[in-house]
């Protein structure tokens, strides 16, 4: 028995163990540079976002220093060193506490779909039949409706349109939701509904397991893998959501929170009177927080697929093939990717690499 | 690796030559070389079979003539192709996309494994021929068809004129091999890599391909490259034989010495691990024995009356009758061999004894337990004593859990153990009894080799103690090396739990091995049972003879004068 011979498993470094970090490292070339970029946007986002009481000179609602008014619209100058808005605020103040906004709409609504689309789809891709058809049928129809519009009723439901920090954030939070939860629906059920075929579940069958083991126990794990993705995607779909509401003035209140969209909107008039600097900054912000995040999901969504990955070309140096047990890199995931590659390169090799 | 290049034959320069050809992949792991030296030349009209294991490089090297490696690989060495007039002779290594292109179809061109993917599923058949004449010249359409009907005639399709215009769904898969072959054929190119051209037919429909492979040589004067894991296929085939391991040459030889007197190990391990016919009549004799003295009672562990399986149509269309009154019995610690093609209906049967199929009418009576309309909740207590080994290793194991978890899930079901961890100990036996290290236990599926997992499938398998195992080609993804030692351990395991077993397979001298008792199923039917012997030695079905006839043996003087009797059958026949 040659093939037996038991060898010690190579213990994966500290550094390929962290996430982000192995895929840096895996990448060359530009989808490297889109990683590294899209990473150092968004650590800058959310680095903002928390430490954002340190970080702004002023408060998002404060009106004024030392008693004395900040005054409107003032250019950019040493005391507000991106100027002041028509409304009185301060602009890079403002700018600052959005991120704090953002992230938070952000993560209150991916929370409240994410359980329940993934719930959703197991349930309906696992057992099928009825269930699964009117499950689908009424995500279709939510499709069916423009987001926003879904955004600024349930806004107007949830707050009377207007609203304190809370009740907006939920409001836009929960009219992505109700966007969002088809979206994880449709993909966990895609992936349950080929799961449920592949052999391991059916082993899992045969040997007598009841079904909620085998969803969660053999279907759930397998069926998570494109998540990372979509859920990148969905943060900066929910970000422009909220942006969106703020922008039609649906969003939250001033002296609630500071918000890139109503500032963008508050900033209306200002563009034609050649007041720049309260509208640029709000919008680099959104562009800039939406890019970063999509950057990095679609360059991890690349990484993670060995036909999209990028390599360096292999040197033959003449030395002797490694063995693969003792491979430089030998992390527990290469092996499969290894063999994955081998058989989807076959394919296509026209791909540019 | 200092061989060969450079052997003249006569005033005949060799077709291709391949000269210390080196191919490293680049890998998250780093640089892999799949190809290690290799020297190899192919004189015209010659079939060269170059077979080893996988990941011995064979498809690698043989894809390389074409050009056709990933653009992850780095190659280095020489292939110098000549043209089948001798006009031209190219380097491949290091040719450029454009001239590639110009050879491949003209000099050399390639037969897939698989034909219903190799063909473009939305277009005719004679569009698919006539794209590749039309890419290498400026033929007219007419012109084209024409060409597209005379080379489908010639490779024997029926009826060309009219089949010209069918789509690849509408042919069987050994015609749609022929047509990948037709495509291959139609520039006339003086070599073709044929890669594992039959793995994906049944034994009957290999027979006639290997035939026509055979005739593409003397009709079409057509040197072939053969790659193959099948020593019947290289027996019945090659002039030649290259034998690769781990990406070098370990031999070459013409194919009668390499049969009669094979010189390194590796050949003679290789030649060893496959499987005869007649092998197991000696062993299933004595095992017959050792368990009538066992038995102890007569019920049988599974027992079908007029089984049927049909399977639902789509709206407005009949449903597909999978199985139709099949009739067997299966006694306590018996293994029972099923074989039959692939639409046979052998692992539906196998999945409906496993209560993954529904049973459409009939009686099938399992573990004393009536499996026509049976709800899952009355079955379940049964599963404790049914094992099941699925057919790809790979996939019957979740890949998120460790081989330790695995084997444990069905104690954990059954309440025999709390968690993985305190079914260890267990664990630990069960991975002994398949001779795997307890270390392996903490590794992930895909870091097993295909015969190590599926070692620890058995091991999952018996994790119970089942009555009954069932076994759906438990070995066909199997290579031949690993497949000769699986099968050893399946015998000592049935010899010291003595289950019953279901044994699936579409391989004859596999189920011969094992077997005690043997049923063919053709079209859904049972068309003949009893003992290996009566099987395998004096077989009464025309299909079993015909099965049996077709089966290529490693021995090319044998299997010469086998396939004149095949052919005699089949004149008999048509």
């Amino acid at each position: 028995m040659t093939d037996t011979t038991a060898r010690p498993r190579p213990r994966r470094s500290l550094a390929t163990r962290i996430p982000l970090f192995a895929q840096v490292r895996s990448s060359i070339g530009l989808q490297r540079g889109m990683l590294v970029a899209g990473l150092v946007i968004t650590g800058v986002f959310v680095i903002t976002a928390i430490f954002a009481p340190l970080l702004a000179p002023y408060g998002f609602a404060q009106l004024r220093a030392d008693g004395t008014p900040f005054g409107a619209q003032e250019a950019p100058n040493a005391e507000h060193l991106l100027g002041t808005t028509v409304g009185g605020y301060d602009v890079l103040s403002r700018v600052i506490w959005g991120a704090q906004t953002a992230i938070l709409t952000i993560v209150v609504s991916v929370i409240l779909s994410i359980f329940a689309g993934i719930f959703l789809g197991l349930v309906s891709g696992y057992i099928g039949g009825w269930l699964d058809r009117v499950l689908v049928v009424v995500c279709d129809a939510i499709y069916a409706f423009p987001s926003l519009l879904l955004a600024i009723v349930m806004s107007i439901v949830i707050s009377g349109g207007q609203s304190n920090l809370f009740g907006g954030i939920l409001a836009a939070s929960i009219s992505i939701t109700v966007v969002f939860i088809p979206q994880y629906f449709r993909v966990i059920r895609a992936e349950t509904v080929r799961i449920k075929s592949e052999a391991y579940v059916e082993s899992a069958k045969v040997i007598g397991t009841r079904a909620p083991r085998i969803v969660f126990r053999h279907v759930l794990r397998n069926a998570t893998r494109s998540l990372p993705l979509l859920l990148t995607l969905n943060s900066s779909e929910a970000l422009l959501t909220l942006a969106g509401l703020g922008f039609l003035g649906f969003g939250i209140e001033p002296s609630a929170a500071a918000e890139w969209g109503y500032d963008l909107n508050k900033s209306l008039s200002d563009v034609t009177s050649g007041i720049w600097w309260t509208s640029l900054f709000p919008g680099l912000a959104i562009v800039l927080a939406v890019l970063g995040i999509t950057l990095l999901g679609e360059s991890l969504n690349d990484l993670a697929d060995p036909r999209l990955r990028g390599r360096r070309a292999a040197l033959d140096t003449g030395a002797p093939a490694p063995d693969n047990g003792a491979a430089p890199h030998g992390s527990a995931a290469s092996g499969q990717a290894v063999v994955a590659d081998d058989r989807a390169t076959t394919n296509d090799e026209e791909r540019v690499s | 690796m200092s061989a060969v290049p450079t052997d003249i034959q006569g005033d005949e320069p060799d077709i291709v030559s391949i000269v210390d050809l080196r191919v490293t992949f680049a890998t998250d792991a780093g640089a892999v070389r799949a190809v290690d030296g290799v020297s190899i030349a192919v004189r015209p009209r010659e079939i060269v079979a170059i077979v080893g294991e996988s990941g011995s490089g064979k498809s690698v090297t043989a894809k390389s003539i074409l050009g056709l490696v990933p653009a992850t690989a780095t190659s280095s060495g020489s292939i110098l192709l000549r043209s089948r007039d001798r006009s031209r002779t190219t380097d491949i290594v290091g040719a450029g996309s454009g001239t590639l292109r110009s050879l491949r179809g003209e000099d050399v061109a390639m037969v897939f494994q698989e034909p219903s993917t190799a063909l473009n599923p939305v277009y005719t058949v004679g569009w698919q021929i006539a794209e590749g004449i039309r890419a290498h010249g400026s033929t007219s359409r007419a012109e084209a068809k024409k060409q597209a009907i005379d080379i489908l005639r010639r490779v024997g399709i029926p009826d060309p004129e009219t089949r010209v215009n069918y789509y690849p769904h509408q042919f069987s898969g050994g015609q749609k091999q022929r047509v990948v072959i037709a495509m291959a054929l139609v520039l006339n190119p003086g070599l073709i890599v044929a890669d594992e051209p039959t793995t994906a037919l049944d034994v009957t429909v290999q027979a006639e391909i290997l035939d026509l492979l055979r005739r593409l040589r003397d009709e079409f004067d057509t040197a072939i490259v053969l790659i193959t894991h099948n020593m019947g296929v290289v027996a019945d085939l090659a002039d030649r034989v290259v034998v690769m391991y781990q990406g070098k040459v370990v031999e070459e030889a013409d194919s009668r010495t390499l049969f009669a007197s094979p010189q390194a190990d590796y050949t003679k391990q290789l030649l060893a691990a496959v499987p005869h016919i007649g092998q197991g009549e000696a062993r299933a004799a004595v095992r017959t024995q050792e368990r009538l003295e066992r038995a102890s009672s007569t019920t049988p562990v599974v027992a079908a009356r007029d089984l049927v399986i049909e399977y639902p149509g789509r709206l407005g269309r009949g449903g597909f009758r999978a199985v139709n009154g099949v009739s067997f019995e299966i006694k306590e610690g018996e293994v029972l061999g099923l074989v039959g093609e692939s639409g046979s209906g052998k692992t539906t049967i196998g999945r409906a004894i496993a209560g993954l199929s529904k049973v459409t009418g009939g009686s099938l009576n399992v573990l004393g337990r009536e499996m026509l309309g049976i709800k899952e909740r009355s079955f379940r207590s049964a599963r404790v004593d049914i094992g099941f080994v699925f057919q790809d290793p790979a996939s019957s194991f979740n890949p998120l859990l460790t081989i330790a978890e695995c084997v444990a899930e069905p104690l954990v079901v059954h309440g025999r153990a709390t968690d993985a961890r305190d079914a260890r100990a267990q664990v630990d036996e069960l991975l002994e009894a398949v001779q795997l290290p307890r270390a392996f236990g903490d590794r992930y599926p895909h870091e097993l080799s295909g015969g190590q997992r599926q070692r620890a499938s058995l091991a999952r398998s018996i994790a119970l103690r089942p009555k009954l195992l069932i076994a759906d080609e438990p070995t066909s993804a199997l290579d031949v090396s690993v497949q000769a030692r699986v099968l050893e351990l399946f015998t000592e395991l049935q010899r010291e739990f003595g289950f019953a077993s279901l044994f699936i397979s579409h391989d004859l001298a596999v189920v011969d091995m094992l077997a005690d008792r043997i049923a063919v199923l053709y079209k859904g039917e049972l068309v003949e049972e009893g003992t290996g012997a009566q099987v395998l030695g004096s077989p009464s079905h025309p299909y079993t003879q015909r099965l049996l006839a077709s089966l290529p043996v490693p021995d090319p003087a044998e299997q010469e004068t086998r396939r004149e009797a095949l052919h005699r059958l089949q004149a008999v026949d048509g």
